[in-house]
């Protein structure tokens, strides 16, 4: 996902919020991972806003994508220049209105915006993990956020909400603990990656393993693989966009200039746009976290995880309502995965919404204002918040 | 609860006929107000279909359950009897094959419902009749070249249709309506000739 964090235009914001910890499994009960590794401590990042009811039966789990936080919306200080990165829809009287819901978005495991991953310290040497750090799974994701939510006291929550790899939590929290999660908004995603989504992720990882910086993912000492990890941000910000959102963005414009100057600086925008996104990004994301999130979304496999290769199958315990929405330019997930999903829920009689909404702006789509989906996310939390019962 | 809009006149035909409680299929369900109507009138558990991305939209704005699709494909996904009805509601004029519509229906559903508006009537056989073109009325509105409804059928050609395919109409309704179709009576004599719509129940045979 991009960063498009914009003020709200009406300018109704959660306001203050504050980023919170919560660090489980010792050494003693370390979390045992898929791969059969395990580790401990393990620190989950996490931030609140609205109120918890009487009966914790409003609790929505916001599920944030590859290079997303815990910051979902408001501010950390009065003076904070940006908002979270999802305020045009978490909020008071926003589509997931902070005034009726309670709403917890938490970073995911293998991040590094506060959350346990490759970039915090090994307890066992003293030292950053690097790349002794465990191969983690989207699974293992939902297990640490399954842990922080028995931590809030929250036994069922009332709506699990995500996009593109934070979709994909999504779905694995209704087939895992399908008695935990009364609905799901599934946006923007897959049940598995394609040939082409994996190529890409697998472009993005070996510029980053080519960078000389890189040594093997131990370089938390010394100069970061920057250049790699840029230019693994550059190849992904090509497939959040699409053909005519190039098209209208860029077009063949050049960048500060009216002519080519016949050289290898950046000269076209759309070349001085994704150098600006790569530049941005090194800032404040680690390298291994890209290369162990990207490998995870790769393994997300939901039918094999769960259906023994069958889709159908592993939807047959959920109990979830669905909400699934695609997006008509997006060339990464395109709509007919949304629809195979859509299917194999039909096909277990699960009470399934499916909309693809119609937008030029490819995969990204779901992080920019769109009138329709806070409408979509507004009538389906509401039925979904009448018809529950509460635990 | 938000207000409700009065419901058109054919649907609430329709929803006369639906028991409460029942698991409801719509297919090209617009808006969602025959199965708003009847999920808090008649408790029903509802689903609907529809391919126009802004009609979508609103169903799940008023919280109705609906896949964007179209009706022919996305039926086939419903296990067997998943419903106790399907509905198809002016639409069926509009169908490629309707014989495997309706036999489709009746697999994912007990019963089904069908309408259509009466291509019978008088008025439309008197205007083929002295102006010599196809006919252009409030019930069918378009010209030959743009018309979607590609399927000419009055309420005998439906009855005979019924008798051939080995389906079995339960209950029917001929109805005449106006305002806009708010508003409408059933017609008992010379249904064929003075009805603009007709409404069939239909299980299997």
């Amino acid at each position: 996902m991009s960063e498009y964090i914009d003020h709200d235009h009406n300018g109704t914001t959660v306001g203050q919020v504050e980023k919170q910890f919560f660090t489980f499994a010792g050494k003693e009960d370390p979390l045992l991972l898929e791969s059969g590794a395990s580790i401990g401590p393990v620190t989950l990042a996490y931030e609140t806003c609205g109120t918890l009811n009487a009966d914790r039966s409003n609790a929505v789990l916001i599920l944030h994508a590859l290079s997303g936080d815990s910051h979902v919306a408001g501010y950390y200080t009065p003076e904070d220049p940006k908002p979270g990165w999802w305020d045009i829809m978490v909020g008071p009287g926003k589509g997931i209105d902070t005034d009726r819901y309670f709403v917890i978005c938490t970073n995911i495991l293998g991040s590094c915006m506060g959350s346990t991953g490759p970039a915090s310290v090994n307890p066992e040497t003293g030292i950053p993990y690097g790349t002794d750090f465990p191969l983690i799974t989207i699974g293992d994701m939902v297990r640490a956020q399954k842990m922080l939510m028995d931590h809030l006291g929250i036994q069922k929550l009332l709506a699990v909400v995500g996009g593109s790899v934070g979709g994909m939590q999504v779905l694995e929290w209704c087939v895992r603990y399908p008695d935990h999660v009364a609905s799901a908004v599934a946006l923007a995603t897959t049940c598995r990656h394609s040939a082409l989504a994996i190529a890409f992720n697998e472009v993005a990882r070996q510029s980053i393993m080519a960078d000389p910086n890189w040594c093997n993912g131990h370089y938390y000492e010394g100069p970061k693989p920057g250049m790699g990890l840029a230019i693994a941000r550059m190849i992904g910000h090509i497939t959040y966009l699409s053909d005519e959102s190039m098209r209208l963005k860029f077009g063949r414009r050049l960048q500060n200039k009216s002519a080519l100057s016949f050289e290898f600086g950046a000269e076209f925008q759309v070349e001085s746009y994704l150098q600006y996104q790569g530049r941005k990004f090194i800032e404040r994301f680690d390298a291994n976290s890209f290369l162990y999130i990207t490998k995870a979304a790769d393994y997300f496999d939901l039918a094999r995880e769960h259906g023994k290769g069958s889709l159908v199958k592993a939807f047959s315990k959920c109990l979830a309502r669905f909400l699934v929405v695609s997006y008509t330019s997006d060339w990464l997930y395109p709509t007919y995965q949304s629809k195979e999903m859509v299917t194999a829920m039909k096909k277990n009689n699960l009470d399934v919404s499916f909309c693809e909404i119609e937008a030029q702006w490819g995969h990204d789509a779901f992080l920019l204002p769109n009138g329709k989906l806070d409408q979509l996310m507004k009538g389906f939390l509401n039925r979904v918040s009448h018809e529950s019962a509460p635990v | 609860m938000c207000p409700m809009n009065p419901l058109r006149y054919d649907l609430q035909i329709i929803a006369s006929w639906i028991t409460p409680g029942a698991r409801v299929l719509e297919l090209g369900c617009g808006e969602g107000d025959l199965l708003l109507w009847l999920r808090q009138n008649r408790q029903v558990r509802e689903r609907g279909i529809e391919i126009k991305e802004s009609k979508v939209v609103k169903c799940i704005e008023k919280g109705i359950s609906v896949l964007q699709g179209d009706i022919n494909t996305e039926i086939m996904d419903y296990p067997d009897q998943a419903f106790d009805f399907a509905i198809c509601s002016q639409t069926l004029q509009q169908v490629y094959d309707p014989v495997f519509l309706i036999r489709s229906m009746l697999r994912v559903a007990d019963r089904c419902v069908v309408s259509f508006p009466n291509f019978g009537h008088y008025k439309t056989r008197v205007q083929l009749m002295f102006t010599g073109c196809a006919p252009v009325t409030k019930e069918l509105p378009y010209e030959w070249y743009d018309t979607p409804n590609i399927r000419v059928l009055s309420l005998r050609d439906f009855e005979n249709f019924t008798r051939q395919a080995g389906f079995r109409i339960l209950k029917k309704a001929a109805i005449n309506t106006k305002n806009h179709q708010m508003e409408g009576k059933t017609v008992t004599f010379l249904p064929n000739l003075s009805a603009t719509y007709g409404i069939f129940l239909i299980g299997h045979q």
